[in-house]
């Protein structure tokens, strides 16, 4: 599991980690936007320069970026090749039934494999430096509108915040009975594909219960502390903007503007 | 009586999907600034009492039975009310951690009063250090022990200023040494907030120090009395599913072999006063 780098955390102090996560998760969706203002190699060339910059204010060791790009590599290998082999224009250097390698066709695909590892970089500095109830706290200030729609923001926020914080409990007790099964034989790594889902239902079946168990017990700690559904209710933890997020949004204006004016028509 | 923080009269209540009342016809009553423990076997009904006496559960339809908490009769209008006076610490440390780290859960009662963020901010900091976590303020709950996870439950429960703190077999998954850190915390807070503390356990040894045991069995109370008074009825113990605690067994030992020991030797420390002027006058 530990493997997995999406959504995990690692604790830092760079400027990154000092801004406001709300800031953070505009500024990853303008960029996933943005990216698709690039179709030059001027525009590419600023757009690399701006992500690797970011990168680097993490302040982060470059491995684990590289373990953030690794589970993708393979579709972004298998998009860049598709689009080399198979866009035409331009001069034809290679040719053969359906494929050819064309001027446009290299171009393409080394655009497109660019343009996959700057949005995989920037979404993994906003993991990386954003612990997941900074993030579930921002998404929840990003719903405030909805609550003109009648959407439960405050009740969804608190669904999201138990949630997260049930995360590392259910692992544990998933893991603590996939060993219980293992000590009276259960055996999860071998055996085809029915064999090993017959395999999961041990294990899926006493965490089913085990999480509704604990769903009774928080429901009723909850209630004795006062909880009542649709209550007002104050806030302990809240998110202060900072000048570091006027640096961060200013940043990614400046980038706009760059890629706007670098952009060919 | 008006010293009396918590009455209950005629109190039943049976669960939805069975026949047996859980709790049948139960009175008592706890004096202000005392702490009474209710004993009983698994299955007994304690947990059922813990969560009568503040309105998650509502007790079976009798005009006769009374709740009253500091002066306060139970209903459900009043009973919002009641759960500002009454804090419960319950068993399983992982599931009554509702915050995602320490100081959030702390303040989650708080948030539920409406408390301002400033006034939160420095009661979270004050109760904190009284049971001794701040330094954990930030920690995630993964990252705490049964007995830190249970310290930040009473602080939560401190936080909102409670006349009454019912801890339902808060110890029981604790291990020994958490376990006695948590009841010595206990009784430091009881004294410095003059709290009321009514503990239901089924470990005996936890009973000893109490100033009232209630002994409860298939829902019934059986009886109530000083722990001189109940332990010394052993008939009433063995009939309750229940074993004496530890310095009972051996003081009955020692008298079974002879040796008279008055009745005023209530606890270890004169047991073993009385022991060693007993070897030098021998």
């Amino acid at each position: 599991m530990s493997k997995i780098i999406i959504g995990r955390y690692i604790p830092g102090n760079s400027i990154i980690y000092k801004m406001d996560p709300r800031g953070k998760i505009i500024a990853t969706f303008l960029f996933i936007v943005i990216i698709f203002l690039a179709n030059n190699w001027l525009s590419y060339l600023f757009l690399s320069f701006f992500t690797l910059l970011a990168v680097g204010a993490t302040k982060l060791k470059p491995k684990v970026f590289w373990d953030g790009v690794k589970p993708l590599i393979w579709l972004i290998l298998f998009t860049s090749v598709l689009q080399l082999f198979f866009t035409t224009g331009g001069k034809v250097y290679w040719h053969w039934g359906i494929f050819n390698i064309s001027e446009y066709g290299i171009q393409n695909s080394i655009f497109i494999f660019i343009r996959f590892v700057m949005i995989i970089l920037i979404s993994t500095v906003l993991t990386l430096t954003t612990t997941s109830l900074e993030i579930a706290d921002g998404m929840e200030w990003l719903l405030r509108p909805l609550r003109y729609l009648k959407v439960p923001v405050a009740q969804i926020a608190l669904v999201m915040s138990i949630a997260l914080r049930f995360v590392p409990t259910l692992l544990d007790q998933a893991v603590r009975i996939m060993n219980a099964q293992r000590a009276r034989g259960a055996d999860f790594n071998s055996g085809g594909l029915i064999k090993r889902i017959h395999a999961i239902i041990p294990i899926l079946i006493p965490l089913f219960i085990s999480s509704l168990t604990i769903a009774i017990d928080l429901a009723t700690a909850m209630e004795a502390r006062g909880y009542r559904e649709g209550a007002k209710r104050t806030r302990y933890r809240v998110l202060r903007w900072s000048k570091y997020d006027w640096v961060n949004l200013g940043y990614f204006a400046l980038l706009t503007l760059i890629l706007l004016l670098t952009r060919t028509y | 009586m008006k010293d009396n923080i918590v009455t209950v009269e005629h109190l039943s209540f049976t669960y939805k999907d069975s026949e047996e009342p859980a709790v049948k016809d139960v009175s008592f009553s706890i004096p202000k600034g005392t702490w009474t423990t209710l004993v009983g076997h698994n299955g007994s009904g304690k947990s059922t009492i813990a969560r009568l006496l503040n309105g998650i559960l509502l007790p079976d339809d009798n005009p006769k039975t009374l709740i009253s908490i500091d002066g306060i009769t139970l209903t459900e209008k009043t009973m919002w009310d009641i759960r500002d006076r009454v804090g419960i610490v319950f068993q399983n440390p992982d599931n009554q951690f509702v915050g995602a780290t320490v100081e959030d859960d702390v303040a989650f009662g708080l948030e539920n009063r409406q408390v301002p963020r400033p006034k939160m901010k420095s009661i979270v900091q004050d109760v904190l250090n009284q049971v001794g976590m701040t330094n954990f303020q930030e920690s995630e709950p993964q990252y705490l022990s049964g007995g830190q996870k249970q310290r930040v439950a009473i602080a939560g429960i401190l936080a909102i200023g409670p006349k009454l703190i019912i801890l339902d077999e808060s110890t029981s998954m604790l291990d020994p040494a958490g376990k006695f850190k948590i009841l010595k915390l206990i009784r430091k807070l009881q004294k410095e907030n003059e709290l009321t503390i009514f503990s239901i356990t089924h470990d005996i040894n936890e009973a000893v120090h109490a100033d009232q045991i209630l002994v409860l069995d298939k829902g019934s109370l059986l009886a109530s009395g000083s722990p001189v008074d109940i332990f010394k009825d052993v008939s009433l113990i063995k009939n309750a599913g229940l074993d004496l605690p530890l310095f009972y067994k051996i003081k009955n030992k020692l008298i079974n072999e002879g040796i008279s020991i008055p009745q005023e030797v209530n606890t270890e420390e004169k047991l073993v006063k009385y022991l060693c002027q007993l070897n030098s006058k021998m």
